[in-house]
């Protein structure tokens, strides 16, 4: 019954990895990289255990919601993962947050994931250094949330969100 | 199927049936999950008390400025791609997105010269989003046209079914976005009347403020559903056109004086 044993022994694998992986993250340090803003903070968006186990699912219900329902700002929006997590390269800029060792590359690498989001999602905080992309508009604030929850609204200055269209510096 | 007999297929019966179960139980979930949010917030997203649209009048768009192309590259971080290494010319511009261009027109006759500002005219009946295979093309609410990247196969069939010509395909890997506007090679894109300000409760799109900023205050962006907002007086007032109006695709985006 080589079939069979192919499913079990698969399940097994799975298990003991899932158990590794949660294990290891209970006991041990975080995957949270040195450098970023999250390393300096308490919590996630959400606690941590539910972070690792549901953090894509969260992303895919924020992403449509933003999409197609023109919500912004909200809690699980890819920009605020990037605001928080990405971490300086030492140099006055940012490394790319899923270049090999940095935050959402740390576990997907071991669980070989690949993820397209990088493709098309930039890689760093908006950089402030950058002179303005876009036309900004002048007075009334944006709402702008990266821990507001949906309907919480935050106010940019017009400077803070010139920042947030800056272009990317180069890696 | 290859039944001999004449029994009908159970087995898909079953799955029909669970499927049915399936479908009502994930229907009654997010209905749940909308109320409460709605409930809580003052953010309900869009909504289709509105149509965002656009009125240009070409008498007042000068022949040599290009204002309005410009703050749109800008905008949608057009302006920051990259050449790649070795193309040649006719590729780059007959490649690079284009979200909004300037349409020449040359009577013949008398010599006249009128330029339309040309883009997404997000209709009504929209023809990109009839043929897309994946339901990436879509109309939102509020009457934007727009493409959801996340389920674009990239088969281009909106580009072919559009008879404005409004739509770009990505060719290359892209190496610089802005937060506003990720973009990545295989996905087609187009005007959104800049969906991300208008979300944000700005009430400009960056071709309209570049143009009035210009003084020429060609185009007017506003609410076509609101009778007091100066797009519907101005609708109103004087004769618009809609291009191609024999296709009856009733579009959002008007022209007067062509
Ligand atoms: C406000 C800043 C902030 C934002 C925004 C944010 N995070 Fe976090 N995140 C943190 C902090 C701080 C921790 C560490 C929590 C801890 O120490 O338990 C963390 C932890 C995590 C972890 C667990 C890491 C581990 O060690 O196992 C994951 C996974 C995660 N974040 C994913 C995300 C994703 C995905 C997003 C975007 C949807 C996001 N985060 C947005 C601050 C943030
Ligand atoms: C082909 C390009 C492309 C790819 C690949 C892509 N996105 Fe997006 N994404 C977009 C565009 C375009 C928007 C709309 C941005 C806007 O309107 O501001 C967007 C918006 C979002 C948003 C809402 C805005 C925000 O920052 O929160 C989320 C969340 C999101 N994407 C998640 C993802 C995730 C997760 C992946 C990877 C699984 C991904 N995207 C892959 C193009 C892409
Ligand atoms: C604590 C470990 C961990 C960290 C840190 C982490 N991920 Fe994940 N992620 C996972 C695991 C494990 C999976 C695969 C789950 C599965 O296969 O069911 C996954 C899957 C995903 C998926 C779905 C992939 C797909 O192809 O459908 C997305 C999207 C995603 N992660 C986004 C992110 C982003 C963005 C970050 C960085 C902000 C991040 N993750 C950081 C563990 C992590």
């Amino acid at each position: 019954m080589p079939r069979s044993t192919g499913i079990k022994r698969f399940a097994g694998m799975l298990a003991a990895g899932t158990f590794m992986l949660f294990s290891a993250g209970a006991l041990s340090d975080s995957v949270v990289t040195p450098g970023s803003k999250a390393s300096g903070m308490d919590a996630c968006v959400a606690p941590t255990a539910e972070m690792r186990r549901y953090h894509m699912e969260y992303l895919k219900h924020d992403r449509d919601k933003t999409v197609h329902e023109g919500i912004r700002g909200l809690k699980n929006s890819l920009a605020g993962c990037v605001d928080c997590h990405a971490a300086k390269d030492g140099n006055s800029g940012y490394a790319s947050i899923n270049a090999d060792g940095q935050f959402c590359d740390k576990c997907h690498n071991y669980m070989a994931v690949t993820l397209a989001c990088f493709q098309c999602h930039r890689k760093t905080p908006a950089d402030p250094g950058a002179s303005s992309a876009g036309t900004a508009k002048e007075n009334q604030g944006h709402a702008f949330g990266l821990l507001l929850d949906q309907g919480e609204s935050a106010t940019l200055t017009e400077k803070e969100r010139a920042q947030f269209q800056a272009l990317v510096r180069e890696e | 199927m290859s039944n001999k007999d004449d029994r009908p297929d159970m087995k898909r019966r079953e799955f029909i049936g669970k499927t049915v179960l399936a479908a009502g139980a994930a229907s009654v979930v997010p209905g749940v999950l909308l109320t409460v949010a709605k409930a809580g917030g003052e953010n309900p997203g869009v909504s289709s008390d509105v149509r965002y649209g656009l009125l240009i009048d070409t008498n007042k768009c000068a022949d040599d400025c290009t204002a309005c192309v410009d703050a749109c590259n800008r905008e949608n971080g057009i302006d920051v791609m990259e050449r790649p290494k070795g193309q040649s010319d006719d590729d780059w511009n007959g490649q690079r997105p284009q979200w909004i261009r300037k349409v020449r027109l040359k009577d013949m006759q008398t010599g006249e010269i009128t330029n339309l500002p040309m883009m997404c005219q997000h209709c009504e009946f929209p023809p990109c989003v009839d043929v897309c295979p994946t339901g990436a093309s879509f109309k939102r609410a509020d009457g934007i046209a727009m493409v959801d990247r996340h389920t674009c196969i990239g088969c281009r069939y909106c580009m072919m079914a559009c008879p404005y010509k409004a739509r770009s395909f990505i060719h290359q890997n892209v190496a610089r976005q802005l937060v506003n506007a990720p973009r990545g090679k295989g996905c087609v894109e187009s005007c959104n009347l800049c969906v991300h300000r208008i979300d944000a409760g700005d009430m400009t799109t960056a071709c309209q403020e570049a143009c009035a900023k210009d003084g020429h205050q060609a185009i007017v962006f506003g609410d076509l559903k609101d009778p007091d907002s100066k797009l519907a007086k101005l609708l109103k007032k004087q004769s618009s056109r809609q291009i191609r109006a024999d296709l009856e695709l009733n579009t959002g985006v008007r022209y007067t004086n062509v």
